[in-house]
């Protein structure tokens, strides 16, 4: 059990927004900055555009960790759409909370486009603390 | 202090003749409220626009057939009422309705709102089998000592929203010991005020006796501590949460019958989230066995995703459940830490706005890393 704790990568689904979070991933790889292989990004339109509802989605399908990222506040490409994202994401928090389940696996960010430094230490850090955590229990569950 | 109507008949007396003055009087048009429909204790929900036909209404019947705010949301759906309407409805299905016109979903114009503080309702499958008959005695002996009745739904056990927000007229009920002689409604607003006028009755000016629901207030909080924290026992971790969700049968009943669940096309019923072979394929690979049909846990965590905002906790989803899931209490206890987050109340105002609507520029640090 420990080997295969050892050898764990976790694997984690990241919702970015396209104007900053993904632009700035972009940056972090041009810069050549050193980014996780568990990270699979999706780039979306904007951090509002994500339904609980395809976090959920991922979570129950066995990502280890999911991230959603989006432009700092006051900077959303659509002004406000980052803000309607921070309120729906600490709705889904509480309710993956009050259903007993790993809230600390879901992950809200902001990065700009220009932070691909950031971009890179989030990314990392993020993913040494689902290392820490250990594969998502759900992923080997038969009965959901 | 709120003018108020003492009418010196019992309470469902009091209430038919004021319905009947209503429509008699030409100040409403139609009644909507629960009827009886068989001798056995079966209720449902009726519109009545002649008085007569108020011969088989039992408006405070403790009996939820359907979330009445889900109705009144059909009624006005396509359109508000041409004709003022007066409801008869409990408080819950009257936030019910409050968040649906949020929602877009109806209109308040033209309904007038009677409703009482709430003693609690059974649940439908008493309605079938008599039960319900052959306990309003006790119903009513328990109410009138503002003490909780025994065997009604878990939701309303714990219920501590008993008394109405934004009701034209509220019926004094809990703990209220002289039902039976009398009936006391207050006048809340300027229309429940101009509908009871000329009504035969003595007019005073009361408050509902904060002393005796305080007490019953914490009866309920006691009660619902003790839910939640049994359901916080059961649901511990991954396996517990299975424990409860796994036996979902995925029929979506507590979805049909929730008053907050509205949408026409729902993303759980739809095409796309019907499995395809593939995603068999990439389940099976990582698990080795699936449960068929898969999906219904993820229904219930999205479901409550969707609506926690606004749960008003009427406890109809539980009552539906064929498989016994303490859904309406989970959702309930959920519902309420969500809205915690907010100091939401649903259906409070239908002036303040859907929280997951709006925002502050400054707030929930505390979820942002």
């Amino acid at each position: 059990m420990t080997k295969e704790t050892e050898k764990f990568e976790p694997r984690i689904v990241g919702f970015l927004c396209n104007w900053c979070s993904y632009a700035g991933a972009d940056l972090a790889g041009t810069s050549k900055l050193k980014i996780p292989s568990s990270l699979t990004p999706i780039r979306v339109m904007c951090s509002s555009r994500i339904d609980p509802v395809l976090v959920t989605t991922a979570f129950l399908h066995g990502a280890d960790g999911v991230l959603i990222a989006g432009c700092h506040p006051g900077d959303c490409h659509y002004d406000k759409g980052n803000y309607y994202a921070r309120r729906r994401f600490a709705v889904l928090k509480k309710v993956i909370e009050g259903l007993g389940l790993e809230s600390d696996r879901l992950r809200l960010s902001w990065v700009s486009a220009s932070e691909g430094q950031r971009f890179a230490e989030v990314i990392n850090e993020f993913n040494e603390k689902i290392k820490k955590m250990g594969p998502n229990p759900i992923k080997v569950k038969t009965s959901l | 202090m709120t003018k108020t109507l003492k009418i010196n008949k019992n309470v469902e007396q009091g209430i038919l003749e004021l319905l009947r003055f209503l429509l008699d009087g030409g100040k409403v048009s139609g009644v909507f409220t629960l009827k009886r429909i068989n001798k056995e204790g079966s209720v449902a929900y009726s519109l009545v626009t002649r008085s007569d036909e108020l011969e088989d209404a039992v408006p405070l019947f403790p009996l939820m057939p359907v979330n009445a705010g889900k109705l009144l949301s059909r009624f006005s759906l396509r359109g508000k009422s041409n004709k003022p309407v007066a409801a008869v409805v409990k408080p819950c299905e009257l936030r019910a309705f409050i968040e649906l016109v949020k929602r877009e979903q109806g209109s308040l114009e033209n309904i007038f709102f009677i409703s009482s503080t709430c003693g609690g309702v059974y649940p439908i499958e008493m309605a079938v089998d008599g039960a319900v008959e052959n306990n309003l005695s006790k119903y009513w002996e328990a109410v009138k000592k503002g003490e909780i009745p025994a065997q009604i739904r878990p939701a309303c056990r714990g219920c501590v929203e008993f008394k109405p927000y934004t009701a034209d007229m509220t019926v004094d009920l809990v703990g209220s010991s002289d039902i039976d002689k009398r009936c006391m409604i207050l006048l809340n607003t300027k229309n429940g005020e101009e509908l009871a006028q000329d009504m035969k009755g003595d007019f005073l000016e009361k408050e509902l006796d904060k002393k005796i629901l305080d007490k019953f207030q914490n009866k309920r909080e006691a009660e619902r501590k003790k839910l939640f924290d049994e359901i916080e026992e059961k649901m511990k971790g991954l396996d517990g949460f299975i424990d409860i969700f796994g036996k979902c049968l995925g029929c979506h009943g507590c979805s049909k019958v929730c008053p907050i669940c509205y949408c026409k096309l729902c993303e759980f019923e739809s095409p796309d989230s019907e499995y395809k072979p593939s995603n068999y394929e990439s389940d099976l690979k990582k698990r080795g066995g699936l449960k068929v049909p898969p999906g219904t846990v993820y229904f219930q965590i999205g479901r409550l995703d969707h609506i926690a905002i606004s749960c008003v906790g009427c406890g109809a989803c539980e009552d539906v459940c064929p498989v016994d899931i303490p859904i309406s209490i989970i959702f309930k206890k959920v519902g309420e830490s969500v809205q915690k987050l907010f100091d939401y109340i649903p259906g409070r105002d239908v002036k303040e706005e859907i929280p997951l609507l709006t925002f502050e520029k400054d707030e929930l640090s505390e979820v942002e890393d």
